[in-house]
């Protein structure tokens, strides 16, 4: 429920929101039919019983709807759906790893029966990704689970790991499913994507909709190809103005997460638009919708453009429809922020809305820092840490672990050049400042995992890292103390020792 | 059925996931829907579940219509707000699969050993496999961070009956109900503050109404409804609800 009340924070403007009026808002361009012939819907459901009501079309004016309401009226084969809805959907992709997927088969073998097939072969992706550098033998039975899964079901895109000594042996396996899924072309605007993790809803950077599921959910898209969701309401984020160069969109949700609380947005869509996101690269807008569900979103979602055209197009030749939101749709709250006025912020242990600015938490002594994940482990991550190393020009004070998402991106670090840095490149740069070695790609420490798991804090210190959750016992050790920041600020805080705001060895 | 005559004798039985493992495969991978009806989601007569067998996994009583009394009776665990995932069941838990009845009941006696230390009364004792608690209490955003449907499944496979709590995060109560592993119930209070770890209670889910009773303090609480939850989570979870209401074939029928 939107209310009136204006936030005490001087960069943000908080209104109720119906009708919006705003001449500023950027309005949506036509819907454009980007470069293809509609896709057909499945077929294969012969007769779709709607047991719940649809929406109401008792003689009232249809007001416009949401990009999310659009995405999922278009999913469930309806000309409209309102907030509140309950619909089938039919499921464009369906993403699972081996932490979730053996539990979703299982499941769907279970209930579907033993000689059962997936809805559609093409349309599953599975991802080892959580444990896998790892001597846990459960953890690697779980991959060879997968594996069997895929075999059976014919399933095309299983991007498999047998050569555990070394990741490059092994020319089919990605890393983080969320990133390998961005990388691999299956992420495109108009689209419904599940996959059986929480941050699936990184993928609506892209402009689809998509949230995290659990197994027995999975277990019935598998089986069907459809889902039954509540249509969320959405909040609208209007973020303008230049974007600082000493701030990155980490620094952004954090912020978002700081005002709204980690239940701010809960069972809503979190819409982001306004001049800042346009000038944002797609793994930024990536880092953006990943921690939506940090603020208990359901899912996140950007206009798509010519970015997101340009990347998509470079990865698939999968037909897609982009779609915006009306002019006249109605959004339960909207946010503005001035972009330009912000500063690199962090958020302190233990709770991802515990937020402060990066520069009051300087006296924070830290006994390590971590940098990787779907939220910071990205190219253009590594590339912003490796940036301001080169600019300082010193040596890291504490251990710096590096972990690369996918192999993509370890390529990456290898390979290209940094802007500025004369031609080196990442880690040549990570090697100067003295930080340990970019390591094999995987989720890695982020969620703690195995006990052998690469950067694990198993002691109860103090972390500064590029991930998404901070609760107690997160990386590891129930009291450790993680800090979470952005890639910017994650390096300048290896370089003092201290928590440290990046404008230190940046401009 | 024996399960159902088994729970009115002692509501305190633990409450497992159904498993048709023995029902005959479906012919058709694909879900014949009824046509739209009005009787669609309404209970219909219950198909009796299959015997239990040497399957670890007890079959649900799926006995309760929507009219009956539901009711848990014993000890409260009483935790605080964001209680998340990896509080509930830490990540290194993870590896086991919740679909495998051994590994289902290790998931339970690992529930909520990711609380700090400073919760002194530990869920499940260390050594044990099932908590003496049937009854959890929260704050705010219960179940918030990972959508790990390990979180309900390993409650539900502690012996855990329901959670009461102020609020829910999304994929936290969607897996609840999806599992049919545990009841999330909605306080309209901040029943954490006023309720202490082994406080005997009773929960009476009823059609319309429900209520959380204290016997320790003598204080009542209204729930909110659970609504079209309800029946999903009676019925065993989403699977065997849509049996029920006719959406996929039942085993029965196949």
């Amino acid at each position: 429920m939107a209310s009136a009340v204006i936030s005490s924070s001087p960069f943000v403007c908080k209104s109720p929101a119906k009708d919006l009026g705003f001449s500023s808002f950027r309005k949506p361009s036509q819907i454009s039919i980007h470069g293809c012939q509609k896709k057909s819907i499945s077929r294969k459901i012969v007769s779709v019983m709607a047991p719940q009501r649809s929406s109401s079309t008792s003689g009232s004016v249809k007001t416009g709807m949401t990009m999310t309401e659009k995405i999922l009226a278009k999913a469930a084969e309806k000309s409209h759906v309102v907030p509140g809805d309950n619909i089938w959907v039919n499921v464009d992709v369906l993403m699972t790893h081996d932490v979730c997927g053996p539990g979703a088969f299982g499941i769907f073998k279970r209930e579907f029966g033993e000689n059962a097939k997936v809805w559609d072969s093409e349309k599953i992706v599975v991802i080892p990704d959580h444990y896998i550098f790892t001597t846990d033998k459960r953890a690697n039975r779980n991959v060879d689970i997968m594996r069997e899964h895929c075999r059976e079901q014919n399933i095309k895109y299983f991007y498999d790991i047998t050569d555990l000594g070394d990741f490059r042996a092994n020319p089919d396996y990605k890393g983080v499913c969320h990133v390998a899924l961005a990388q691999e072309g299956h992420c495109r605007p108009g689209e419904v994507l599940l996959g059986t993790d929480s941050h699936t809803c990184t993928a609506g950077a892209f402009g689809q909709f998509a949230t995290g599921i659990g197994n027995t959910d999975a277990g019935f898209v598998l089986g069907t190809g459809k889902i039954l969701l509540k249509v969320p309401p959405t909040m609208r984020f209007i973020l303008d103005g230049e974007m600082p160069s000493y701030l990155q969109a980490k620094d952004l949700i954090l912020q978002i997460i700081g005002e709204i609380s980690v239940a701010g947005a809960t069972y809503k869509t979190m819409e982001f638009s306004g001049t800042t996101i346009e000038s944002l690269t797609m793994e930024e807008r990536m880092t953006l919708c990943n921690m939506v569900v940090e603020a208990g979103g359901k899912n996140g979602v950007i206009p798509p453009d010519a970015t997101t055209f340009n990347y998509v197009e470079n990865r698939t030749s999968v037909p897609f429809q982009p779609v915006y939101s009306d002019g006249n749709a109605s959004f339960v709250a909207d946010y503005r922020f001035d972009v330009s006025k912000l500063e690199p912020v962090v958020a302190k242990p233990h709770s991802p809305d515990n937020r402060a600015l990066a520069r009051e938490c300087k006296d924070v002594k830290i006994d390590r820092v971590y940098i990787g994940s779907c939220t910071g482990g990205k190219t253009e991550d590594f590339m912003a840490a490796a940036k301001l190393f080169h600019a300082a020009g010193k040596q890291v004070k504490v251990p710096t672990f590096l972990v690369p998402a996918t192999q993509k991106v370890w390529m990456d670090v290898y390979a290209l050049p940094v802007p500025g840095a004369g031609g080196k490149t990442c880690a040549q740069i990570f090697e100067e400042a003295g930080c340990d070695t970019p390591t094999s790609p995987s989720c890695g420490a982020c969620l703690g995992g195995p006990a052998d798991t690469y950067a694990r804090l198993n002691e109860p210190q103090v972390c500064v890292s590029t991930t998404n959750r901070n609760f107690p016992g997160r990386m590891g050790h129930k009291e450790g103390q993680i800090y979470l920041a952005s890639p910017y600020t994650a390096a300048a805080s290896a370089l003092t020792g201290h928590v440290t705001d990046p404008r230190e060895f940046l401009q | 059925m024996a399960a159902a005559s088994l729970r009115s004798v002692n509501p305190t039985l633990p409450r497992t996931l159904a498993s048709p493992t023995r029902s005959p495969p479906f012919q058709s991978p694909f879900l014949r829907f009824a046509p739209a009806s009005t009787t669609s989601f309404n209970l219909k007569p219950l198909v009796t579940a299959p015997a239990p067998s040497s399957s670890p996994f007890v079959t649900r009583s799926a006995a309760a219509s929507p009219q009956e009394r539901k009711t848990f009776h014993g000890l409260c665990y009483v935790v605080g707000d964001n209680i998340d995932t990896d509080q509930i069941i830490p990540a290194e838990f993870l590896t086991l699969v919740p679909s495998n009845p051994d590994e289902y009941q290790k998931l339970g006696s690992h529930a909520l050993v990711g609380l700090p230390a400073s919760y002194e009364d530990r869920f499940v004792e260390p050594g044990e496999t099932k908590t003496k608690y049937s009854i959890v209490i929260g704050g705010e955003n219960f179940g918030c961070g990972s959508s790990r449907e390990h979180a309900p499944v390993c409650l539900g496979a502690a012996g855990a009956k329901a959670v009461v709590a102020q609020s829910y995060a999304r994929i936290f109560f969607r897996n609840s109900v999806a599992t049919g592993e545990i009841y999330p119930l909605d306080s309209e209070v901040r029943v954490c503050d006023e309720c202490r770890t082994g406080d005997v209670a009773t929960v009476e889910l009823r059609e319309g109404d429900s209520v959380l009773i204290n016997h320790t303090t003598g204080k009542e609480y209204r729930l909110k409804a659970i609504g079209d939850a309800g029946p999903v989570i009676d019925a065993g979870g989403i699977f065997a609800y849509a049996r029920k209401a006719g959406m996929i074939p039942s085993a029965a029928a196949a």
